[in-house]
């Protein structure tokens, strides 16, 4: 009987093959829906981590309280000591100094004379040693529109959109107007290597990324920097590992009562980023839910039509002398091998366009361009482990849901009625 | 022709709630059938016919009276026994065939035997000698939808007829069908009326069918008003 009911539903396309292409379509949205939401807002997690957060960062207890007006002169010193001891106490995380700074850039024409001038928001990171992972995890060789990578502590990049702005190209020279840690002027040129494309559009009307020893010299921060950053060795970014970290840390080195003192901070603890995570946390679970529910209708529905419009042959079953469990138990397991089948091909190309986002990737950067948000304007999916199982919820308890409800208005129809009910 | 009874029917009534009050279908019947009778239970629409072959086929129950079909009372068969009643004594020929689409001719009518025990030798042959009997061996590998109305009728009675049951429900078998096909059908039912020794009870109102019956019993307004058996 199985062999025969399982030929019937292989031939039969309206059983079979539509169902399951609805089964796979749903299924294929959920899964990209749900890895294209993670991506995006991990994305902007990742991005954060990457520029301004870290992982965990590592800045003086004065700084941290006034991070937000990037206050140099409290940085912390002795670095390369710290950096050091930090890397034998956590021997698998990378630890990077970053400055970051603000000030003017002026491009000076023939004579010497101010030609255009801007206001900079200047990133320091270490571009030119040997071991730096930096140019790697800023995405910079493939960010890079015209010149060259840094060789020199001189050396930086601009923009493309400032470059142009500013009217200076690759090899040309800018002058950084800017403060010293100690709060004197400084003045210091600086050669254009070449232009950049952040893909964030605050950083590229007037992003600037300088080698972190030029700005050292420039702002006289010889062995200091605003902050150090610590990169986890997982790629994504791991809370409980990030807060083991952050205590052990702050254990061994922060002394509350010295505001010189280094502490760290771990990445969901950032003040921006402690109610992003809730955010993503929550909005995932919302969109992902109500999605889900909605796919689920669909399929419940096609689960209902499926076994509604078997009406005719249900009663032919009754009639020979089928019992009325065996048939409702025999759609349910049909419903489940579609579900199945559905569900997995669903899943397959789910994650297959989610991978093609994830690699490639979703250029809205000419619909952000009026946007004053450091967020990345090239969104991601990120394939996650609940986008290998996710699918399944609508792709097989709707469709079985939607026959088992069909089923119970045939199993308590009246055979009585058989007769009439097949002769209409 | 006609032995051991194989239907007995006594004072029955069927009423169907209508709204707040009740519609009788069928009031006070007493009837039986033999073995190998070829029988009708003709009527205008709406006099009861139906109704009575649905309780005779165990699909319904008598509201009061007693209905004994091969010994089992209907009315105290639960679904179970209902279903197998019809499984191992039973078939059905319905007015519009209800074939089912995706399978073969040979496969539509195999259906019933998946339900019994059978081994694969035993369903081929009860297959193969049912289709024998319709004139339906070359068309055993078509579909339905490949076939004229007639040959789904034959399909239907080959489906009906593949366990040789011993009582044959038929509700309106040739009311789609033309003139020509309804008497090739009736011969071959008849034919095999005549050769299994099967019982077959019409439900009809078409003269065709009417011709054939060698009895005929008249229902009206729930009553039966006449129980002729006609000789040739």
């Amino acid at each position: 009987m199985i062999r025969f009911l399982f030929k019937g539903l292989l031939r039969d396309r309206n059983r079979s093959l539509l169902p399951i292409l609805v089964v796979t379509a749903g299924v294929s949205l959920t899964v990209l829906l749900h890895c294209y939401i993670t991506g995006v807002l991990g994305d902007m997690i990742e991005f954060s981590a990457k520029y301004t957060s870290g992982h965990v960062k590592i800045m003086t207890h004065a700084y941290a309280e006034n991070k937000n007006q990037v206050p140099n002169d409290l940085a912390l010193l002795e670095i390369n000591d710290l950096i050091s001891n930090l890397q034998i106490d956590y021997p698998t995380m990378e630890f990077v100094q970053r400055i970051n700074f603000g000030g003017l850039l002026d491009t000076p024409d023939e004579n010497g004379e101010t030609k255009k001038q801007g206001i900079v928001a200047g990133i320091a990171v270490d571009l030119i040693s040997e071991n730096s992972e930096e140019i790697d995890r800023l995405n910079i060789r493939s960010s890079l529109r015209k010149g060259r990578l840094p060789e020199k502590p001189n050396e930086v990049l601009i923009s493309d959109e400032f470059a142009n702005k500013l009217e200076v190209k690759p090899g040309g020279t800018v002058t950084l107007i800017t403060s010293t840690m100690y709060g004197g002027m400084s003045i210091q040129n600086f050669t254009v290597a070449g232009t950049i494309e952040f893909g964030v559009q605050m950083m590229d009307r007037s992003g600037m990324i300088a080698d972190i020893t030029g700005v050292q010299n420039a702002m006289d921060m010889n062995d200091a920097c605003g902050e150090i950053l610590g990169f986890l060795d997982s790629p994504n970014y791991d809370d409980i590992e990030a807060m083991n970290v952050e205590n052990t840390f702050n254990d061994k080195y922060s002394d509350p009562n010295d505001e010189f003192s280094p502490v760290m901070t771990r990445l969901k603890n950032d003040s921006i980023m402690a109610g992003y995570f809730d955010y993503v946390d929550s909005f995932v679970g919302i969109i992902v839910a109500v999605f889900i529910l909605a796919m689920s209708i669909v399929l419940w529905n096609t689960g209902l039509i499926g076994g509604l419009r078997r009406y005719g042959e249900v009663g032919v079953r009754l009639a020979i002398g089928e019992e009325k469990g065996h048939i409702y138990r025999s759609m349910i397991y049909e419903a489940i091998l579609i579900g199945i089948v559905g569900s997995f091909f669903g899943t397959l190309i789910g994650l297959g366009f989610s991978y093609w986002i994830q690699e490639v990737g979703i250029d809205i950067g000419d619909m952000m361009k009026s946007s004053k948000m450091m967020i990345p304007s090239v969104f991601r999916a990120n394939i996650t482990t609940p986008a290998y199982y996710l699918g399944f919820i609508p792709g097989l308890f709707s469709v079985v849901l939607g026959t088992m409800l069909s089923g119970i208005g045939i199993y308590k129809r009246k055979t009585a009625s058989l007769f009439k009910e097949l002769e209409t | 022709m006609e032995n051991s009874e194989i239907v007995t029917v006594k004072d029955l009534i069927k009423r169907y709630p209508i709204g707040k009050g009740e519609f009788t279908a069928l009031n006070g019947i007493d009837l039986t059938f033999g073995t190998g009778e070829f029988a009708g239970i003709v009527g205008p629409s709406g006099s009861g016919k139906t109704t009575l072959l649905n309780i005779i086929g165990s699909l319904d129950i008598p509201t009061e009276g007693s209905v004994v079909v091969l010994g089992k009372s209907i009315r105290e068969l639960n679904h179970k026994q209902a279903a197998l009643l019809r499984r191992k004594h039973m078939g059905f020929i319905f007015q519009t065939f209800n074939l089912l689409p995706v399978y073969t001719v040979y496969e539509n009518v195999e259906f019933p035997l998946l339900l019994l025990k059978l081994s694969a030798a035993e369903k081929k042959k009860a297959v193969m000698d049912s289709l024998e009997w319709l004139g339906l061996t070359d068309k055993m590998k078509s579909r339905p939808a490949q076939l004229s109305g007639g040959e789904c009728q034959r399909v239907a009675i080959a489906r009906a007829m593949v366990k040789k049951p011993e009582l044959v429900l038929a509700d309106e078998p040739t009311a789609n069908l033309d003139s020509e096909n309804s008497h090739h059908i009736l011969q071959t039912m008849e034919n095999l009326n005549k050769d299994l020794q099967t019982t077959f009870i019409f439900a009809t109102h078409d003269d065709k069918v009417i011709k054939y019956l060698k009895r005929k019993i008249l229902i009206e307004d729930g009553k039966v008003s006449a129980d002729d058996v006609i000789t040739n």
